[in-house]
């Protein structure tokens, strides 16, 4: 009788549901996952090293390049840090501004983890759906800052400028596109970004409508999701969850509500706790908070639209002054060179800020020594506590359910792995 | 020389079934991908071609001139033969499929004995595949599919006995002639045995390893499972052979439970007489394509089933069902 034994099984990092570079080895009972151990750092770039070197202003790209699905929230949540360290706050239409576009990323994160997620289970339809949408916010996305992902379009006191009042369109060009075609493709962007949007919150349920219809009560979708990966709400508290993945066993905890920051408290929304604590629950909170995020989109652009004025605060210590001033204005000039080579110092001092991100708690730890830029950074990433809980949650279950699993944390390497 | 007539006959007519199929086989593939991409709001491969129609042969041209990568630690016999031992049954099966009343290649009396015996071999070719790649996740793959095929035969095979208790014969011409009568389309089995039709076709899906069955290439999980240390025409054998079968297992389900070649208005008044100058090969050829547009259907629209799940579904649920058939259709026939 030859000696059973398990074997180890390497996943990743390149195979198809790894999320980038998730390296898992497992170690099975034939389909059964015994032990499951999670490899990181291979996309790890020294992003709080970095951060040592760069003025405070010069880090906010790095930020993008963090979570680059939901990147400008990593971008609230340091110039929240900056900016508490500095003393001062962002005008209110800022503060509006910042809740809209942080409400569009969650949208956009969420449907990214919906389409992989379903794509890891195996329905691909899903996956080609929420990039359809996808592709209007980051036209949004673009309007504003004029790149698609890496924005950086908040910055310490506002953000870089205010909406556009007009969105940009589809030209004619030499894919066969005829005139009846280009008229729909720019049918809704004949105003202002702010149109655009509205007119996308109007379409947005009937999508998610049609996400469901494929997905929640699919009886496939129920077996591979329904009691895969329990987490109970105090091992969810214990292992440091905090977004979705907490709030889907149950723990109702969103920063949004619990230490307002931007305009959230001024602004009408719910949040979605499950009950369970299994991948279908915690799939059904991501979905009504897509619902919600664009609930909250709306209420910012009713805001937006009555509500004009500065979206920079008018220290010119820390924000640039106007081009025109530049050119004309000796002291403006003076503001321009200082504020483009060396920066702006912060008083001495350690902070902590966070924003409720798509994944969870992203916090920015700051110490400074007074200088242009930070003495230490110290990034606190949602999915690396989650990932921890990879071998707790996949005891037991088979290997089909690793994916399952990895899609449920909604991991992304850049913020991982820093 | 009368038998090397013969034997040159018999070539002629079985290049006349292959070469068509294997014509089939690739249209099938660029169906797919057109069909899958419209239902996900795409257009799908349009470049090659008017509408991207000549993609099947570009991609035909692509695989063939890959090289075929032998992995080191690989057992290059058995490797090698997996790809012939998959397809050889998948084209074999189509000697005893009726294409129209008489057109037949080999007009065999146990023909429906025939089609399970080949198209249990085909699985084969997948397990020594999986077996020789000396890959982990090629070897889980090859497991999984074993231990579901084996499953799922059973569930077919005993839907297969409904219909020979149903039919009287095990000739598949036979079984289609026995589906005429005078109410057309409500005449053939689909009707009268009802769940043994969807029971058959969902084992059909799962046979041939199409999503949500497909556990056993199912890409998020493993890889590509049992092809995954194959390059070049090897795996373009392995294609072939699974597109062929699900073709074959349309045909099938056309002819045990559609009624085969029949018009579905043969014997109703006024409209039999309106279209039964259609030739039969072409009602044929529309059932089958019916059916293999479902395969496509099912994967643009299906989440995949777990392993576990898919034992389950076959063991504890189809067979006990079509166990149960096999009786009330036994009583029916006596009584």
């Amino acid at each position: 009788m030859p000696e059973i034994r398990n074997y180890t099984l390497n996943f990743g990092p390149q195979h198809p549901s790894a999320h980038g570079v998730l390296r898992l080895v497992l170690e099975m009972d034939g389909e059964v996952i015994e032990r499951s151990d999670p490899h990181v750092g291979l996309l790890h770039r020294g992003t709080e090293k970095l951060a040592e070197t760069k003025p405070y202003n010069q880090n906010i790209p790095y930020m993008d390049r963090l979570d680059y699905v939901s990147m400008m929230q990593n971008e609230h949540a340091y110039v929240l840090a900056v900016e508490k360290l500095l003393g001062i706050e962002a005008p209110e239409r800022a503060q509006y501004i910042r809740t809209m576009f942080d409400e569009i990323t969650r949208i956009l994160n969420h449907m990214m983890w919906l389409g992989t997620h379903a794509l890891d289970i195996g329905a691909m339809t899903v996956f080609l759906y929420c990039f359809r949408e996808r592709e209007d916010l980051m036209d949004c996305y673009e309007a504003v800052s004029g790149a698609r992902m890496h924005a950086a379009y908040y910055r310490v006191g506002g953000v870089y400028r205010d909406l556009p009042d007009e969105m940009p369109r589809f030209a004619a060009s030499d894919l066969k596109r005829d005139k009846s075609e280009l008229d729909r493709l720019n049918g809704n962007r004949q105003g202002s970004l702010l149109d655009f949007i509205e007119d996308f919150t109007d379409r947005f349920p009937g999508c998610v409508d049609e996400y469901e219809i494929l997905l929640t009560e699919n009886r496939i979708w129920k077996q591979r999701t329904v009691g895969i990966g329990v987490v109970t709400a105090d091992r969810a508290k214990a292992l440091g969850f905090t977004g979705p993945m907490l709030r889907g066993s149950g723990v109702e905890w969103d920063l949004r509500k619990k230490q307002p920051y931007a305009a959230y408290d001024k602004i009408d929304f719910d949040i979605p706790v499950g009950l369970n604590g299994d991948c279908y629950d915690r799939y059904l909170v991501r979905i009504e908070e897509m619902r919600q995020s664009n609930h909250i989109i709306r209420q910012c652009v009713d805001w937006l639209r009555k509500n004009p004025g500065p979206v920079m605060v008018e220290n010119h210590k820390i924000a640039p002054p106007k081009r025109a001033a530049m050119k004309s204005d000796m002291e403006g000039l003076i503001h321009h060179f200082k504020l483009f080579s060396e920066g702006y110092c912060t008083p001495p001092g350690e902070v902590y800020a966070a924003v409720e991100a798509s994944k969870g708690e992203f916090g920015v730890y700051i110490i400074s020594d007074g200088a242009n830029k930070p003495y230490r950074l110290k990034l606190r990433a949602p999915g690396f506590a989650h990932l921890m809980a990879m071998d707790e949650m996949a005891k037991g279950h088979m290997l089909a359910d690793v994916v399952a699993l990895i899609g449920t944390m909604d991991v992304v390497f850049g913020e991982i792995d820093r | 020389m009368d038998l090397f007539l013969d034997i040159l006959w018999i070539i002629v007519k079985i290049v006349a079934i292959v070469l068509p199929l294997m014509l089939c086989v690739a249209y099938y593939t660029l169906a797919e991908r057109k069909v899958i991409s419209y239902m996900q709001v795409r257009i799908g491969p349009n470049r090659v071609g008017p509408r991207g129609s000549l993609q099947p042969i570009a991609d035909a041209m692509k695989l063939m001139c890959k090289e075929i990568i032998l992995p080191k630690s690989a057992n290059k016999t058995l490797f090698l033969i997996a790809p012939m031992l998959s397809i050889g049954p998948a084209l074999a099966a189509w000697a005893v499929f009726p294409f129209d009343e008489g057109v037949v290649l080999a007009d065999i009396n146990a023909g429906l004995l025939y089609l399970l015996a080949l198209t249990s071999i085909g699985v084969y070719g997948v397990i020594i595949a999986g077996w020789a790649s000396n890959s982990k996740y090629a070897f889980l793959s090859a497991v999984r599919l074993g231990a579901q095929v084996v499953a799922y035969e059973i569930a077919m095979g005993f839907s297969l006995v409904v219909v020979l208790i149903a039919s009287g014969s095990l000739n598949l011409g036979e079984i289609v002639m026995a589906q005429q009568g005078g109410w057309g389309f409500l005449n053939w089995f689909w009707l009268p045995l009802f769940p043994i039709f969807i029971i058959y076709f969902v084992s059909g899906v799962a046979e041939t390893n199409r999503a949500p069955f497909d556990v056993a290439e199912g890409e998020s999980e493993i890889v590509a499972g049992f092809h995954v240390e194959y390059s070049g025409m090897t795996f373009a054998v392995f294609f072939l052979a699974e597109y062929a079968n699900m073709i074959l297992i349309s045909a099938l389900t056309a002819i045990m439970f559609l009624g085969g070649w029949l018009s579905p208005f043969h014997g109703i008044p006024v409209l039999g007489a309106l279209f039964d100058w259609i030739p039969g090969f072409i009602w044929l050829l529309l059932k089958t394509l019916v059916v293999a547009f479902l395969f496509l259907w099912f994967r643009a629209t299906f989440p995949r089933y777990r392993y576990d799940q898919i034992m389950r579904l076959g063991w504890k649920i189809f067979i006990p069902i079509t166990i149960v058939w096999i009786v009330v259709a036994g009583f029916a026939v006596v009584v």
